[in-house]
């Protein structure tokens, strides 16, 4: 059983889909219930496999590996280690959540789940595949689910914003396979095994190319790969100017797929970046990293915080927001120090829980009220004040307030960034002001105030729904108090790529 | 080995039976009462004479009828694509109604006499063959073009298809009669020792060529020989839209490696191609097939015909099929190769859905198309969406790895710009690709929109293509090993 732990959370809710499928198109209350079992297994196995992880070892662990195409060196290859295994944890726990978020769904309840289960499938696999081949279907595999989910069950404006959204995503994945292939023909034997890609990283030639516009900028195929590769992952991020889809997508998709964007997709950019990127070009990554992505990562903080800011809905202002702390992974990883690297991954899992608590919240909102405007409500505290109990828990620990999860994060990548990029740092702290900033803002005009007569009839928030909150709100607070609970987990991996990376900056 | 008549025939069962099964039909078709049956009958001997062309693996390779003919694995691999593409054929008109009340004698056997004709142009080897051959297929497909009686789509269709032909099969044997002035000889493998002694004007030899070109190109309908084939998709017959889409296109692939490899380069060791110094066809073909993929996804993007978005969509998939001879090596080959084969599978499966929508609401406008899935044809729709995304590329489907075979072909031989046309290519393929998916899912359908219901026959092959297109998108080690082997030519 443990043999192939990581398997059967790949594809326990694949067979979820099956069963999903063979299902009577009718029995809604069927569909829902089969749907929450096969993503119990993948969370209780997440649960074992944190048990047993021993997070002193920084090479990968709960490895399978079988042939699949042989005569291209081809594998079914998986395995985890401290980069992945928080966001393997993750994608457990919120995909399990989730389905609960989805019980209101009642147009073609069949295909929604169906659809939601190969969606869960495709994203664990992206963070325990080890081949690239393999990496590469699943993080393919994942766009078409979603596609379908924002375009058939969202909002008002869902085609467009599903077309845009597999567009972009296409487009940098494509870029990515040119790359994986350069590297492949690269690496001697031919291979797509992720580790001995590593291995042999000073094979890639930095030595600049011949012709424009690559001489006049230094760059060789070391460099060509990894912007190819940095455009691929920085669209799924989303980091400046591939942002575009990200509010359009968040806005339109029903509530329990933003929550599966925010939290678990657009780390599949930066888990990316630091799997592949790092490692296996660190030459490149020591070159255009530094400073480039830190900068990049300070501009995505101010930026998203500021748009934040201007917008009058609701879960447009979440989506910005998640731009924006996005910006704190890049900056820390930029940083190659121990506390900087360790604040971006654990940003990574808090934004998670964080954003997908606060996309519920206003999934919550919305179908009570059926619209989103931030200056449309006012004095729910009033009305309903557990859910006000609850956002408000949630706002303070995406605004950063010492005692809750992000606080740690945050400060653990400025404190990382203050020791290469004093300026930067500063503005990364700024960042959290504006962010404090749009956040009281818009709990005072929702929450505070005189209540609005058109909503004080509005019902509590209920079991179910608080059901899939309270389990992200405890592990906000505890990571607020014992971030070692997941910084444990980390650091020895984190440490040997920096490792890597550190000998080649000048 | 170098064969006389008689002794070649006993290599020429699958022809003989092909042969035998056209005019049996074409003497059933007089007696016989359920023209159904014509149809089965087609199904069975095409079945046979494809039992026939597996007996031949295994045999020597070597020419045949005085050197007309070469048989080796590269000719049997497209005997076997060729009646594929004729079986399905062949099943899919059962399943159509727009072809059931057409004269079903004549349809099937010129069906069976273009499958013929592919035949011959995957194993000529020898010019004046090579240009009978590619006429018997174009004349069968004028045919089958303006097979539907009082349409006049379908007669404007198969006129324009008829010039256009006329013109680039003239400039093409224009262009042979310049190669026979140049080295005496209509035989490829003495055109090959003539060439390679480097006796030869470059330039005119470089023309000779282009004109050449001119004939296979409209066959594989590449830029800028494309111009017939949206109106020609949009007329015909769907399953004839189909069979000339795949089969048609795979034909012309045949005959221009068996040209431009064996016949005029030198093939080097470690599988890598040289071609004549001096005559840059490759650099022409990189350009061309650039420019065939973008215009075609280009102009695909406002279609509002299914059909004709399939032809441009055709035309931008010849482009990426070219990719796979610019690199000139096996590699680039067997991925061409390859994708002939999903292709195949993925176009004809499109086009079935096509077929199946027809039948129901007689639409082949996207609008028909309108909340597909919510109109009683789930099945169907998804099938569809499956085939769509195959031909955009993603994985885990067939049409990924074909592509994934090609751009990692032109990455080993550095086509850098190559590869990075052809993945942008991809992305805007998504875009009209995804819009036909969106019309069926995400649009709701109107209370006028009938309901769409499939018969067995339809829904039987429906599977088999489905099955096909997600098995090869996930194990395509057998596959990749047939098209392998079948890169055995006969050159001496």
């Amino acid at each position: 059983m443990t043999d192939n732990l990581l398997s059967y959370m790949i594809f326990f809710p694949l067979a979820g889909m099956v069963v999903v499928l063979l299902l009577p198109r009718e029995r809604h209350e069927l569909i829902r219930w089969a749907s929450a079992l096969f993503t119990v297994p993948p969370l209780l196995l997440a649960v074992w496999l944190y048990m047993n992880f021993d997070p002193a070892d920084p090479g990968l662990q709960f490895v399978e590996k079988l042939p699949w195409i042989p005569a291209y060196n081809i594998d079914y290859f998986v395995g985890v280690d401290g980069i992945s295994i928080s966001m393997v944890l993750l994608t457990a726990l919120l995909c399990f959540l989730c389905i609960f978020a989805s019980w209101g769904i009642d147009k073609g309840v069949k295909g929604y789940f169906a659809l939601f289960l190969l969606l869960d499938t495709g994203m664990m696999g992206v963070f325990v595949a080890l081949d690239f081949f393999l990496f590469y279907i699943f993080w393919e595999v994942m766009l078409l689910p979603m596609y379908f989910l924002i375009g058939i069950w969202g909002g008002p404006r869902r085609e467009y914003a599903a077309i845009k959204f597999f567009l972009y995503t296409l487009f940098g994945s494509v870029l990515m396979l040119l790359a994986i292939l350069a590297l492949y023909f690269t690496s001697e034997p031919h291979t797509f095994d992720m580790t001995k890609l590593i291995a042999q990283s000073d094979k890639y030639s930095t030595a600049a190319l011949g012709f424009w516009p690559f001489d006049r900028l230094g760059w060789g195929f070391q460099h060509v790969v990894w912007m190819a590769l940095f455009i691929g992952f920085a669209i799924k991020i989303p980091a400046f100017p591939f942002h575009t889809w990200l509010p359009d997508a968040h806005v339109e998709a029903p509530t329990a797929i933003s929550v599966i964007l925010a939290g678990i997709l657009l780390k599949m950019g930066t888990y990316g970046i630091l799997r592949v990127n790092f490692p296996m070009l660190p030459a490149a990554t020591a070159d255009l990293a530094y400073y480039f992505l830190a900068a990049l990562g300070t501009w995505n903080i101010i930026y998203g915080a500021l748009c934040a800011m201007a917008q009058k809905d609701f879960k447009k202002l979440v989506a910005y927001s998640s731009v924006s702390h996005m910006g704190y992974v890049m900056l820390g990883m930029a940083t190659f120090t121990p506390q900087g690297i360790s604040g971006a991954v654990l940003q990574m899992f808090n934004h998670g829980t964080i954003t997908g608590m606060l996309f519920l919240l206003v999934g919550v909102i919305y179908d009570r009220a059926h619209h989103r405007e931030i200056d449309g409500f006012g004095g729910l505290a009033a009305v309903m004040p557990v859910y006000t109990g609850v956002s408000a828990l949630a706002f303070f620990a995406s605004m950063g307030l010492p005692g809750l999860s992000g606080f740690i994060s945050e400060v653990l990548v400025l404190l990382g960034a203050w020791q290469k990029y004093q300026v930067l740092a500063i503005l990364g702290a700024a960042g959290v002001v504006l962010t404090a900033g749009y956040f009281l803002w818009t709990v005072q005009r929702v929450y505070l105030g005189p209540t609005n007569e058109k909503y004080r009839a509005l019902p509590e928030i209920n079991g179910r729904e608080l059901f899939t909150l309270v389990p992200l709100g405890i592990i906000v607070i505890i990571l607020g108090v014992y971030p070692h609970a997941v910084l444990d987990l980390l650091r020895a991996s984190l440490d040997h790529l920096n490792q890597l990376v550190i000998p080649h900056l000048s | 080995m170098e064969l006389n008549n008689l002794d070649s025939l006993k290599f020429f069962y699958p022809e003989a039976v092909l042969t035998g099964t056209i005019l049996l039909l074409a003497l059933l078709d007089l007696v016989v009462k359920n023209k159904q049956s014509l149809g089965t009958m087609a199904l069975l001997g095409s079945l046979l004479s494809l039992w026939a062309t597996s007996q031949l693996y295994g045999s020597p390779a070597g020419w045949l009828f005085h050197r007309m003919i070469i048989l080796d694995q590269f000719s049997l691999f497209f005997k076997v694509v060729s009646l594929l593409a004729v079986l399905l054929v062949v099943w899919m008109s059962l399943a159509c109604r727009e072809v059931r009340d057409i004269h079903q004698g004549e349809y099937y056997t010129v069906l069976l006499t273009s499958a013929l004709g592919m035949f011959f142009m995957a194993s000529s080897s020898n010019l004046l063959m090579a240009y009978l051959s590619l006429e018997l297929v174009s004349l069968t497909s004028y045919i089958l073009t303006g097979f539907l009686p009082h349409n006049r789509r379908s007669s404007e269709a198969a006129l324009k298809y008829l010039i256009y032909g006329g013109v680039a099969s003239g400039t093409m044997i224009y262009g042979m009669s310049w190669i026979f002035g140049m080295t005496g000889s209509l035989d490829y493998a003495r055109i090959n020792e003539v060439l390679l002694r480097g006796e030869v004007n470059r330039l005119s030899l470089f023309m000779a060529f282009v004109f050449i070109l001119a004939g296979f190109g409209y066959k594989i309908v590449f830029v800028p020989f494309h111009m017939w084939s949206p109106d020609v998709y949009q007329g015909a017959p769907t399953p004839i839209t189909a069979f000339l889409s795949v089969g048609s296109n795979a034909a012309g692939v045949a005959i221009l490696i068996r040209f431009f490899f064996p016949a005029v380069s030198r093939l080097e060791e470690g599988g890598n191609w040289a071609f004549i110094s001096g005559v840059e066809w490759p650099h022409f073909l990189l350009i061309v097939s650039m420019v065939t993929m973008t215009l075609g996804n280009l102009s695909a993007l406002n279609q509002e015909n299914v059909k004709r978005l399939l032809a441009y969509s055709g035309i931008a998939h010849a482009g990426y099929i070219l990719m796979g001879l610019v690199v000139l090596n096996n590699e680039g080959l067997m991925a061409m190769l390859f994708y002939i084969v999903v292709y195949l599978i993925m176009n004809l499966g499109a086009f079935l859905v096509v077929v199946i929508v027809a039948n129901a609401t007689g639409r082949e406008d996207i609008e028909g198309y309108r909340g597909l899935a919510w109109r009683g044809a789930a099945i169907p729709a998804v099938c569809m969406a499956i085939f769509l995304f195959s031909l955009t590329g993603l994985p885990p489907l067939a049409g990924f790895v074909g592509k994934f075979f090609l751009f990692a072909a032109a990455i080993k031989q550095e086509f850098y710009l190559l590869a990075l046309v052809a993945v942008i290519n991809s992305v805007i393929s998504l875009y009209y690709y995804a819009r036909i998916v969106k019309t069926m899912f995400l649009d709701f359908p109107e209370p006028a929109d009938p309901e769409v219901a499939m018969t067995p026959d339809a829904s039987a092959l429906l599977g088999v293509l489905t099955t096909l297109t997600v098995l090869f998108g996930i194990y395509w080690g057998p596959l990749v090993q047939y098209t392998n082997q079948s890169l055995r030519f006969f050159i001496k």
